[in-house]
């Protein structure tokens, strides 16, 4: 009796058991290691880690450094560029494509075999098509077209934007597979109304369609949002931060201090302010879309 | 999308319809064509610097340089051990996390122990931790159980970091099977794992699949992961393919260079073509239950 009464709680055990795989990767290697670094950022840490508690100095240290305001302001400009453009590109794509095309099979394949490449193929393939001496540039120039200039890629005020542009090309046309789905699931009712009313396709795609594509949006945005936090192979591959240290981000940053400059500090000050943002910007959207859904079964 | 049917074949809306997908066709298919007719001139005809231009003998040799020649700063082997290194690194990283998750998504939908909801919620907030927060820590874990710049370890930290993902998947797959299915199960003397290998397990083909093609691109793909925790012996192919390229002195050899990344890009990519609209799914399921 008491040895059945045993076997039925150790069964009662195995879900638990089975989900210890779970457990440890969020307490140890997702919440330990971010208070890991939060406590580094607060000491005094350098090549090793430190015992001294500092306060914020690190932080202030942070923001006083050339290197990181100019990695921040260039994150601002990816990020904003980047995440319009995609959205944007992908937005029109889907729409285009919806309107019953010849060839869609194709043409969603054209758009969409970038993004299973990898940001670090991407940006070689980019270095070397904007490269001024033998890529685009140059054979504009050679078909007579004799001003045309684009050397954007070795200009330290314009690098960014080649690293945009790159992107934009590697990921527009996933938002456009996203974009898509969501306009098939949009009830095609609302479009014999609008005929019937005589309304314009594009006043219909503006002011009925897009509002109701607003999960669609949400989802696209945090997506991108997470990619722009991330971006870091594409900066390494395309120009290696360069020319100097001209198209920097935030993520290079903190690797390079991390592991070639060894201030570990400094680094997790980065790090811990990348946290900050991504949550500023994802908490409220995740927050709105909790109250919305149900879990699992009821 | 329209459904009105009648609609004449060439109105201006419809050239200006065509006009725009084709011109965008273009612009994203061009460096792929750049890359290929790069990757098969010589780099004499490369120096004329016509980039658009198709080559006027195909060669291959770029191709044979870049997967067992061509140079990093160390060694010159080419592209190929990375190549086999990332197939050492990506087998493990697929199936483990299928398997972990496929079990978390189980244990989460049917038997729900007390907390795991909590548990689950955190790791959903974990997958929006920037990987720069986690790594040097993760390092230093690895490290102190001796796993750091090994095969175990670069396969350990894929696990960690598609957890989130992975476990969202096979939640909401299981979230669509009747609960009825799982009692029944129960009622007829089930237990734990009986019921997870031999009923849920062969219920959930379509969600590996689409779990398999998720992890393969995105384990193939990783540059970061690889370059920390694989360990010199181990680097991926991507890691290689970037010291190839950035690394060189001298002249550039941009057909090999060509040659490499598409040599580099050929998996993912022929799994995005033969999958097809599975790749898709995978991204939907992904992204848009979440």
């Amino acid at each position: 009796m008491a040895t059945s009464r045993l076997k039925a709680r150790l069964r009662g055990l195995t879900p638990w058991s089975a989900l210890l795989p779970l457990a440890a990767t969020v307490l140890v290697a997702y919440l330990g290691t971010a208070l890991w670094s939060l406590w580094i950022s607060v000491s005094n840490s350098r090549t090793f880690p430190g015992t001294e508690f500092v306060g914020l100095s690190q932080y202030e240290r942070l923001f006083d450094n050339d290197r990181w305001q100019h990695a921040l302001y260039n994150l601002g400009i990816y990020g904003v560029l980047f995440i319009a453009a995609c959205m944007v590109i992908g937005f029109l794509l889907a729409v285009f494509i919806d309107q019953k095309v010849r060839g869609e099979g194709v043409l969603r394949v054209a758009f969409l075999y970038p993004y299973a490449m990898s940001f670090v193929a991407t940006g070689l393939v980019w270095q070397w098509v904007l490269n001024p001496e033998s890529g685009l540039q140059n054979a504009m120039q050679q078909l007579g077209w004799q001003g045309f200039t684009f050397d954007w890629i070795i200009d330290q005020d314009k690098v960014i934007y080649t690293v945009v542009i790159a992107s934009v090309w590697q990921a527009s046309g996933l938002v456009m597979a996203l974009m898509l789905a969501g306009l098939r699931g949009i009830d095609v009712e609302i479009w014999k109304a609008a005929q019937l009313d005589g309304v314009p396709a594009w006043r219909v795609y503006l002011s009925v369609v897009l509002p109701m594509m607003g999960p669609t949006l949400a989802t696209v945005f945090v997506l991108l949002s997470t990619a722009v936090v991330k971006a870091f192979d594409v900066v390494v591959a395309m120009t290696q931060g360069g020319p100097g240290t001209a198209s920097d981000l935030p993520a290079k940053f903190i690797m390079d201090h991390l592991f070639g400059r060894a201030n570990l500090a400094l680094a997790s000050a980065g790090a811990m302010t990348m946290l900050l943002t991504v949550l500023v910007i994802v908490a409220p959207l995740l927050y709105l879309r909790s109250r919305k859904k149900e879990g699992g079964h009821a | 999308m329209k459904k009105n049917g009648k609609r004449s074949h060439f109105t201006p809306a419809r050239i200006g319809v065509y006009g725009f997908l084709l011109f965008s066709a273009a612009f994203f298919l061009a460096p792929l064509y750049i890359m290929l007719t790069t990757s098969f001139k010589s780099m004499d005809e490369i120096r004329l610097g016509q980039i658009f231009s198709l080559p006027h003998t195909l060669t291959f040799d770029a191709w044979r340089l870049a997967w067992s020649e061509a140079c990093t700063g160390v060694a010159c082997e080419g592209v190929r051990a990375g190549f086999w290194n990332s197939v050492r690194i990506a087998v493990p990283s697929t199936v483990l996390p299928i398997l972990i998750g496929a079990l978390n998504g189980y244990c989460l939908s049917f038997w729900r122990p007390r907390g795991a909801n909590w548990l689950f919620g955190v790791l959903m907030l974990g997958a929006f931790i920037p990987l720069q927060v986690m790594i040097y820590p993760l390092v230093k874990l690895e490290a102190a159980l001796g796993m750091y710049s090994s095969l175990t370890g670069i396969v350990v930290v894929h696990i960690i970091f598609s957890m989130p993902v992975m476990t969202l998947l096979f939640r909401n797959y299981y979230a669509a099977i009747p609960m009825e299915l799982f009692k029944a199960a129960r009622i007829d003397g089930g237990g734990f794992w009986r019921i997870f290998v031999q009923l849920m397990l062969p219920m959930s083909v379509p969600i590996v699949i689409v779990a398999a093609i998720m992890q393969i691109t995105g384990v193939w793909n990783d540059y970061i992961l690889g370059l920390v925790f694989a360990g010199r012996e181990n680097l991926p192919m991507t890691v290689q393919l970037n010291n190839v390229i950035n690394t060189t002195t001298g002249e550039r050899l941009y057909n090999v260079n060509m040659a490499a990344t598409m040599l580099t890009s050929a998996v993912p990519l022929l799994v995005y073509l033969v999958s097809g609209r599975w790749f898709v799914r995978g991204i939907t399921a992904g992204a848009v239950k979440g």
